[in-house]
Formats: structure tokens, C-alpha cells, sequence
């Protein structure tokens, strides 16, 4: 079992290490800020006009220190943190007080999550698919059509692109709506007209991350073919007149989808930062969102959760890519 | 009488490069002149970058640019008649790719598809030109061809990396004799092999030979090599095919002086005199000397050498040579 | 230079090469600018582009076409400034993992790709939650740098493995010369263009980066860039009511901007790889 010793234990060591490293991170940087969560809390209450004696006030305020974690010495908080997190308690947020932040991320995530596969499967698939033929024909004027296309698409951020979108089709021709998850007041159910709700919602932010992720897929996959066409291995396949169905199946194609598989792990935290802008640019109801509102009202449980829970998820999903990999490529699985 | 198997009538294949705007020409086959017989192996000696590699390409006809065929013919025995391959279609030129002549390319290290098994390789190369066979039957005929040809059975169930060098040089030479080929091809077979290893692939060579019964052409700037294996051999300079004789020749009665520096070049028993190569380096492609290309590393150029290229002269012996130095029906030396 | 020549062969470089230095004028226009770009008020509002408003004029009573020369100069620092602070530390990271190998390559790379790994879109929002009141073109620029190191490091480490391997790193440690003067003088030549194009890279997402910043509130929105122009006429609902030109011009300038960006690194790059170069050498 070499493949255990010398691949899959360093891995996971770095795997762990690596969300230790981002959790504890993640736990330092609110407390070096220089407003008081407790005070904040006390004073947006006041200012809705709540009043306490000053013993219960107390009792408030000591309650309100223990919930947001802040009790006790620096190296106390660490240790009662990762207590929390092992419960799977991520705190309660400050701006819908009291639902507890595991809540509202648990209402939020299935959307990032249906617009987040969809769009990396498709542009993933699509933009490879694409780009093979492309770096197969490159010398066809189609091929070089295409490049210079995404050579306009890529450079631009999520954001710009998601706002453009926007404005065209939403704005300037109305084909699509706004803004949101689905129209104001449906109610989640599994029937047609929900379905066809969320489709015609979701079509834009969708279509801005299949387009970009597809971009850059389509260069990085155009590019790899070009340089495997030129290996020896293929030469000598065309040399033998191997049939080219054949070559570019077997001998191109698995070749050419190794480093793209790499290639999608390694861009994975991208697409997902890239997937939370772009649904802060339609409203869209998912992790984007409401760490958009998270932000404006200064919420730093609910940042702190999402973020804590995006470095798992994202570190995850890069192992499990990782950790397939060997089923694909016959020289790491057996060295 | 034996027949030639493959002919070439004043072949010329040069390599037409763009390097940002200007246009470079490298006669790499420069008025080649071949006439190989059926059942003999045919060596082809010369330094690096002499045009060996490119001659092998236009006799196997694969020519892609940047080389181009820019003049000359050639020609194949097929079935008794006299095919010319450039009036082949590229299908034609496909069919007869491994039945008719195979190809063993330098540097075999890298010419296998690394990502599937050997036998998934001897498979793409039999289906492609045989059909009507299951996958079974088609493994059975791999098995059997490596078994006869003295291999051991296992390395078909291997990966490309998990075989040492030697070892994938020599699986790819049995592929080359998969089919049974008419013409195999062979371009520095031997070459970053030690010593021993290049023994078992001479030695495989010779065998397929021997079975067969077939023409191997094989470039090798190893004269030991070429001394063991040959039958006749033609030296190649800057293009040119500047000496064609047997091997026994070759070795004892050289008449071209580029010739006389190869033989003397090599260590002999007994004799302990410095050996002396060739003084200076190979004329570059591009920029080739005027008259006879060897000229100006030649100790005896006369006034001629500089001006005319010598044209090639048969003497009785089944010798051919290109110099002026030899007159016609001389074999004598100038002083 | 005849690399100059090469370089302006290829028709992206000398698209990007003349809109970089299009919005490089616009930039350097400031000097010129008759209004202070944090004033309010200063002309008449929601006027429509005319002669006297090259680019109309917003709801907060700015000149547009002023407000963009100001956002392009500074969008244009803050990516200077986190562009250069970043290539230092990766360069700096890159040699000393590079040369040394090893424990400290390990760690150094560790480090580097978790950086490379963890959606720091977020981790870049923390922070400037945290130094929000401080936030000015330097600071942003410098927490953008903070960040952009980790990939161009790997590449410079690369080049640092290969060249050690290299005969006259043996003559020079031979000869005597220190660890700083070997890498800096003999190195750096094999490592400035390869800085150069990530350069280039890396300024390209530090705009872009500074532009999500900007509707998340995270910068300071009395400086005008391109991020803080866009987030205040969304505020200003000026899709709504139709004010175009003031919606337009930091997308245009901004999509301007990162193609410029982008193209020009990327024909350096293929102009600089020796395998590219000869792929556009060749069939005809």
C-alpha cells in the first residue's frame, strides 16, 4: 500500500493543517477590531427604545459576552471556540439576533449550492469540450475566433460581468428579472411553477459564471491539446495510423483532462468566491447575499460562519478532487 | 536478383520556417537518391543534424509541415508494382502505415501513451488496420507476437513508466513487427541505451529480420552498430547521400574523406594512435557551403570542390560515391 | 529595441500597449482637473454630456469625465502599489524557498499554496472590515499585496530549482560569492520578465479586487476609483433614472482597463516562452 503511505497520509495531514490554520485565522482577526460586539448589540437595542435596569443590564451583558465568545482570557476563547465548533454551534448573529448563525447559513447554502454545481459542472464540461476541439482545429479561423473571444471574456471580474449582464438583459432589454431567488412571496415546493421560477432567476447569475469559468476552461483546455498533439506519443500514434477517432479519444483527450482536473481543483476557492459575488450582484438568495448584509451591519458571526464554513467546504472538495485523481492518472498510482 | 523494395528519384524535403517575418530554409534532404532491395538492412550513417531523421520522414511519407516536399519522388514496391506514395491519398498512405512499412522513432522513451496499458497500445495499432477481431482475440495475437519475439509476457499488462528504457525500446520495435511489415524503419534505435541493453536491441532487430525477411532501414551514427547489423550502408551528409556501399566496404575500402574520418574515428584493437575525428562542425542547413557541402572541413578539397557539387559515380563493386577526387572507374585516392 | 519591434508584431500587445497608455494620459490629466474630486457640488447635477461636461455630470454634483481622470489614477496606484509589494515578497519568498529547499521550502510553500486554496475573497473581506476607518489608496494597496504573492512565489521558485542546477551557480559559489550577491545579480536577469508579465496579472485582479470591495462598502468612498465611481451611481439609483454616462464610465474605463492589462501579459509571456514562440513560428 505505497499509494496509502506516500500520497494519501501526507494529503490528509496537509488537509487538516491547513483548515487549522484557516480556522484559527479566522478566529483572531474580528478580535483585533477595535468595536466592541457586546456594546453594539446594547446599543442598537436601546436605540429601539428597550430599557433594562442595570442589574439585569448586567446579567444582559454578561450573557451577550458569553454568546459571542468573547468570555474569559484570549487563550479561554480559543479553547471554548473550537468547543463551539465542534457542536456545531457558529454563534448567534448579531443583525437577526437571536437565530443562530448555522440557521441562516442553512437556509442560504442550498442555492449557493444548486447555482455552485451546476455552473462548475457545465463550465467545466462545456469549456473543455470546447477548448479540445479548438486546440484540436486550431488552425481554423473558428478556433482562433473563439480565442480571441475569451481573450476579451476572461480578464474581466465577476463582479463587472455579473453587473453587465445585468444591465443588458435585465435593464436595457427586460427579458429576465431583477433581482432574487424567485418571484416576491412563491413558496418553496416542488411543482412546475416554482421550478420554472427559480430557472428564470437563477438563468442570469448562472449564465455569468458558466461564461467566465467557461472562458478561462476553454483557454487552459486549447492550449493543453495544442502542446499533447505535439507529444511524441500522439506523433507516433498518427506515425502507426491509428485511426483518429481513436487518437483523439484515447490518446488526446485522456491526456489532456489530467491537468484539468488539477486545474479545477486548484481554481476551485476562485469559483466559489466568484459564485457569492456574483449572487450579491442579483440578489441572489445564497451565501452571497447574506454576506452582503452580513458586512453592511457588521454582523462578524455570520462572516465569521460562512467564512469558517466555506474554508472546510472548499478545502473538501479540492481533497476529494485530489484523492480521485490517481483513478485517472496510472503514473501516480503506481509509483 | 533481389528487388528493390523502395526507391527515391532526387528527393528533396526542406523545412520552410517564419521567425518573425524573415523566412529560413533548411535543406534537410538535399537530391537524395535511394534504391533499397527487399531482405537486406540498409544503415544510414551521419552526424546529428546531417538530415537523417528528415530523410526517414519523406521515405515513410510523413511529411507535415513545416517540412515540405519540394522535389523528387518516392517510390514503393507494393505487391509487384510501383506505387508513387506522394499520389496516395491520406487514407491510402494510412492503410499502408504498419502493414507495409512501420516506423521505430527516435527517442522511443516517450512514444507510448501513458496513460494505458501496453496492451491497450498493441491494441489501438491492430485494430486500426485489422478489423473483424474481438477484443479478446486481438489480445491473444499481441501475446503471441511478444512471446515469439523472446519478450516476457507480463510487460503488456504494464504502464509505459513502470518499464526501464531498454525495455520500452524494445516493445516498441516488436510493435513495429506487429504486422508483419514489408519496410521497418528504424531511427536511432540504440541511442541513450547502455551498452548491454543495446545488445538485446540489436540482437531483437536482427531476429525480426530474420523472421520476416523484410528490409530494415536503420539511421544510427553508431558505426558498431551499423557494422553489426548491416548489410549495406549509406553515409549522409548535410543532405546528401555521399557514399553507398556493403558494409565490409565501407569499413575497409572508404573513398570519401568525410567517410575515412568515420572509420579511423573508431578505436581498433591493437592500434594505440590517437584516433582523429572530423575537424570543425557540421555546415548549418540554412547556410549551406557552396559546391560540395564538405568542403571546407575536407583536407584534400581541390579548386572544383568549391564550386560544383560533385554528382554521385557507380563504381563496378556495387560502390557509389560522390566526390571528385574519384574518377570514374578509379577507385584511387589523390595525393 | 528590436524586442520592442518583435513585441508590437503581435497585434494584442500594440492594442493593449496603445489603450494602456490612452488611459495613462487620462491619468496624468488630473494635474490638469479644475474641480477638487472629494468636493461636492461643484457644477450643476444629472446634466446629460455636453461641451462644457465631457461626460455629463451625477447626482452628487461632480463633472464625470473629471471624477473618471481621478478614478483611473488611482484605481492605477492602489494596483502600483499592491502590484509591486506583492512581486517583492514573492520574489523574496520564491528565492529563499527556491535556494535553500528543503524545511524551509516546505514551509514556504505550505504557506503559499494554502494562500492559493482558501477562498480569499473572504479573508480579504475580513480584514478590511477591520482597518475600514483607515482605509485610504495605501492601505488598500498594501492589504491587496498582502495577498497576491503565493502564485507568482511557486513560479519564481521554480526558476530558483532549475537555475541552481545550472553550471555557473556552481562557479559562482565557488568563486566565493555570497548567497544575497549570487541571487540578486546573477538570478534576477532570468527572473525580471517573468515578474514583469505576473506583474501586470496581479495589478489587473488588485482592480478588480478593489471594484468588489467597493459595493461591499469595505473602501473609502470619498476617494474616487473606479470601484467607489460604479458603487455610487448604483446608490444613487442612476440606472434607474436613466443617467447612463455615469453608470457607463468606470465599466467602460474598467473593462478598458483589465483587457488592456491582460492582453499585454499575455504577449509577454508567449513572447517570452520559447515554445510559444516557435508555435507562431512555423506552417503556413
Amino acid at each position: 500500500m505505497m499509494f496509502m503511505k506516500r500520497y494519501l497520509i501526507p494529503r490528509l495531514i496537509q488537509y487538516f493543517l491547513v483548515i487549522f490554520l484557516g480556522i484559527t485565522a479566522v478566529f483572531f482577526i474580528p478580535r483585533f477590531t477595535p468595536s466592541d460586539p457586546v456594546q453594539r448589540t446594547i446599543a442598537q437595542l436601546t436605540s429601539m427604545g428597550s430599557y433594562l435596569d442595570p442589574a439585569s443590564m448586567e446579567d444582559f451583558i454578561e450573557d451577550l459576552t458569553e454568546m459571542y465568545g468573547l468570555k474569559g482570557s484570549m487563550l479561554q476563547q480559543y479553547g471554548a471556540f473550537w468547543q463551539r465548533l465542534f457542536r456545531g454551534d457558529f454563534g448567534v448573529s448579531f443583525f437577526q439576533f437571536p437565530t443562530p448563525v448555522i440557521e441562516l447559513i442553512g437556509t442560504s447554502l442550498p442555492w449557493t449550492l444548486g447555482l455552485l454545481l451546476t455552473t462548475t459542472f457545465l463550465s467545466w464540461t462545456l469549456g473543455n469540450i470546447i477548448g479540445g476541439l479548438a486546440g484540436h482545429f486550431s488552425r481554423r479561423r473558428w478556433s482562433r475566433a473563439l480565442d480571441t473571444l475569451a481573450m476579451v471574456v476572461r480578464p474581466i471580474p465577476y463582479y463587472i460581468f455579473a453587473f453587465g449582464l445585468l444591465l443588458l438583459l435585465a435593464y436595457v432589454v427586460r427579458w429576465f428579472p431583477v433581482a432574487g431567488g424567485t418571484d416576491i412571496g412563491r413558496k418553496v415546493a416542488f411543482n412546475w411553477p416554482f421550478i420554472k421560477d427559480v430557472l428564470r432567476h437563477s438563468f442570469l447569475p448562472a449564465l455569468s459564471l458558466v461564461i467566465l469559468g467557461g472562458a478561462i476552461n476553454f483557454q487552459t483546455m486549447k492550449l493543453i491539446v495544442q502542446n499533447v498533439n505535439a507529444e511524441d506519443f500522439v506523433q507516433y500514434a498518427k506515425l502507426g495510423g491509428v485511426k483518429e477517432g481513436r487518437i483523439v479519444s484515447r490518446y488526446v483527450i485522456r491526456n489532456a483532462l489530467l491537468p484539468q482536473i488539477t486545474g479545477l481543483a486548484l481554481s476551485f476557492g476562485q469559483i466559489f468566491s466568484g459564485a457569492l459575488i456574483t449572487e450579491i450582484v442579483f440578489s441572489y438568495p445564497g451565501l452571497g447575499t447574506l454576506l452582503y448584509n452580513a458586512i453592511v451591519t457588521g454582523d462578524y458571526n455570520l462572516i465569521m460562519g460562512i467564512t469558517l464554513l466555506s474554508i472546510v467546504a472548499i478545502t473538501t472538495a479540492i481533497l476529494v478532487i485530489d484523492l480521485l485523481y490517481p483513478l485517472f492518472d496510472p503514473r501516480v498510482r503506481y509509483t | 536478383m533481389s528487388t528493390t523494395i523502395l526507391r527515391t528519384e532526387q528527393l528533396k524535403a526542406f523545412y520552410v520556417l517564419d521567425v518573425f517575418g524573415t523566412q529560413k530554409v533548411v535543406k534537410a534532404v538535399n537530391e537524395v537518391d535511394l534504391e533499397i532491395m527487399e531482405n537486406e538492412v540498409y544503415g544510414i550513417a551521419g552526424e546529428s543534424g546531417c538530415g537523417k531523421t528528415t530523410l526517414l520522414k519523406a521515405l515513410y511519407a510523413a511529411i507535415e509541415p513545416p517540412l515540405r516536399l519540394i522535389g523528387g519522388k518516392v517510390y514503393y514496391r507494393v505487391n509487384d508494382e510501383e506505387i508513387d506514395v506522394s499520389s496516395l491519398s491520406a487514407e491510402g498512405r494510412r492503410r499502408l502505415r504498419w502493414e507495409y512499412v512501420s516506423y521505430v522513432p527516435q527517442g522511443s522513451m516517450s512514444v507510448l501513451n501513458p496513460v494505458i496499458k501496453l496492451k491497450e497500445t498493441y491494441r489501438d495499432f491492430l485494430d486500426s488496420h485489422v478489423s473483424g477481431k474481438t477484443k479478446d482475440e486481438v489480445f491473444e495475437i499481441a501475446k503471441e507476437h511478444i512471446t515469439e519475439l523472446g519478450l516476457p509476457l507480463k510487460i503488456l499488462d504494464a504502464y509505459p513508466h513502470q518499464l526501464s528504457g531498454g525495455m520500452r525500446q524494445r516493445v516498441t520495435i516488436a510493435l513495429a513487427a506487429l504486422l508483419k511489415p514489408r519496410i521497418i524503419i528504424a531511427d536511432e534505435p540504440t541511442t541513450a541505451l547502455d551498452v548491454v541493453v543495446q545488445r538485446g536491441v540489436v540482437q531483437l532487430l536482427k531476429d525480426i529480420q530474420e523472421r520476416l525477411k523484410n528490409t530494415i532501414i536503420l539511421v544510427t551514427h553508431d558505426m558498431g552498430v551499423q557494422a553489426n547489423v548491416a548489410d549495406r550502408v549509406g553515409i549522409m551528409y548535410a543532405g546528401k547521400m555521399v557514399e553507398e556501399a556493403t558494409t565490409a566496404d565501407i569499413f575497409e575500402n572508404p573513398l570519401h574523406p568525410y567517410t575515412r574520418y568515420l572509420i579511423n574515428s573508431l578505436p581498433r584493437f591493437g592500434d594505440k594512435t590517437t584516433r582523429e575525428s572530423v575537424p570543425g562542425s557540421p555546415p548549418s542547413l540554412i547556410d549551406l557551403p557552396s559546391g560540395c557541402p564538405f568542403h571546407p572541413r575536407c583536407p584534400y578539397a581541390l579548386d572544383i570542390c568549391t564550386k560544383q557539387m560533385p554528382s554521385s559515380i557507380d563504381l563496378d563493386t556495387n560502390h557509389k560515391v560522390a566526390c571528385w577526387l574519384v574518377g570514374e572507374g578509379e577507385d584511387g585516392k589523390a595525393s | 529595441m528590436s524586442v520592442l519591434r518583435d513585441l508590437f508584431k503581435d497585434y494584442r500587445f500594440a492594442l493593449s500597449f496603445c489603450v494602456l497608455c490612452m488611459l495613462l494620459a487620462l491619468a496624468l490629466l488630473t494635474i490638469f482637473s479644475p474641480h477638487d474630486p472629494t468636493f461636492w457640488g461643484v457644477v450643476p447635477r444629472d446634466l446629460k454630456p455636453s461641451r462644457d461636461n465631457l461626460l455629463g455630470t451625477n447626482s452628487k454634483g461632480q463633472d464625470v469625465f473629471w471624477q473618471a481622470t481621478f478614478a483611473v489614477r488611482n484605481s492605477l496606484i492602489i494596483s502600483v502599489i499592491a502590484g509591486t509589494v506583492s512581486r517583492v515578497v514573492a520574489v523574496l519568498v520564491g528565492m529563499v524557498a527556491g535556494y535553500k529547499g528543503r524545511g524551509t521550502d516546505r514551509a514556504l510553500m505550505f504557506i503559499s499554496d494554502s494562500l492559493l486554496v482558501i477562498p480569499l475573497f473572504l479573508i480579504i473581506v475580513m480584514l478590511a472590515m477591520l482597518v475600514r476607518d483607515m482605509m485610504n489608496l495605501v492601505t488598500l494597496g498594501l492589504l491587496l499585496a498582502f495577498f497576491g504573492w503565493a502564485w507568482d512565489a511557486r513560479v519564481i521558485r521554480s526558476l530558483i530549482l532549475s537555475l541552481r542546477e545550472r553550471e555557473f551557480t556552481q562557479t559562482a559559489v565557488l568563486s566565493g560569492t555570497g548567497t544575497l550577491q549570487l541571487v540578486l545579480k546573477e538570478y534576477m536577469p532570468f527572473a525580471t520578465p517573468l515578474v514583469f508579465s505576473t506583474l501586470i496579472n496581479n495589478m489587473a485582479w488588485a482592480i478588480g479586487m478593489e471594484m468588489t470591495l467597493a459595493i461591499l462598502g469595505l473602501v473609502n468612498m470619498d476617494i474616487p476609483t473606479l470601484g467607489t465611481m460604479l458603487q455610487w451611481a448604483i446608490s444613487y439609483q442612476a440606472i434607474l433614472l436613466g443617467y447612463w454616462w455615469w453608470i457607463l464610465t468606470p465599466i467602460i474605463l474598467a473593462i478598458l482597463l483589465f483587457v488592456a492589462l491582460y492582453w499585454l501579459s499575455v504577449s509577454i509571456s508567449e513572447y517570452l516562452d520559447p515554445r510559444t514562440r516557435i508555435q507562431r513560428v512555423g506552417a503556413q
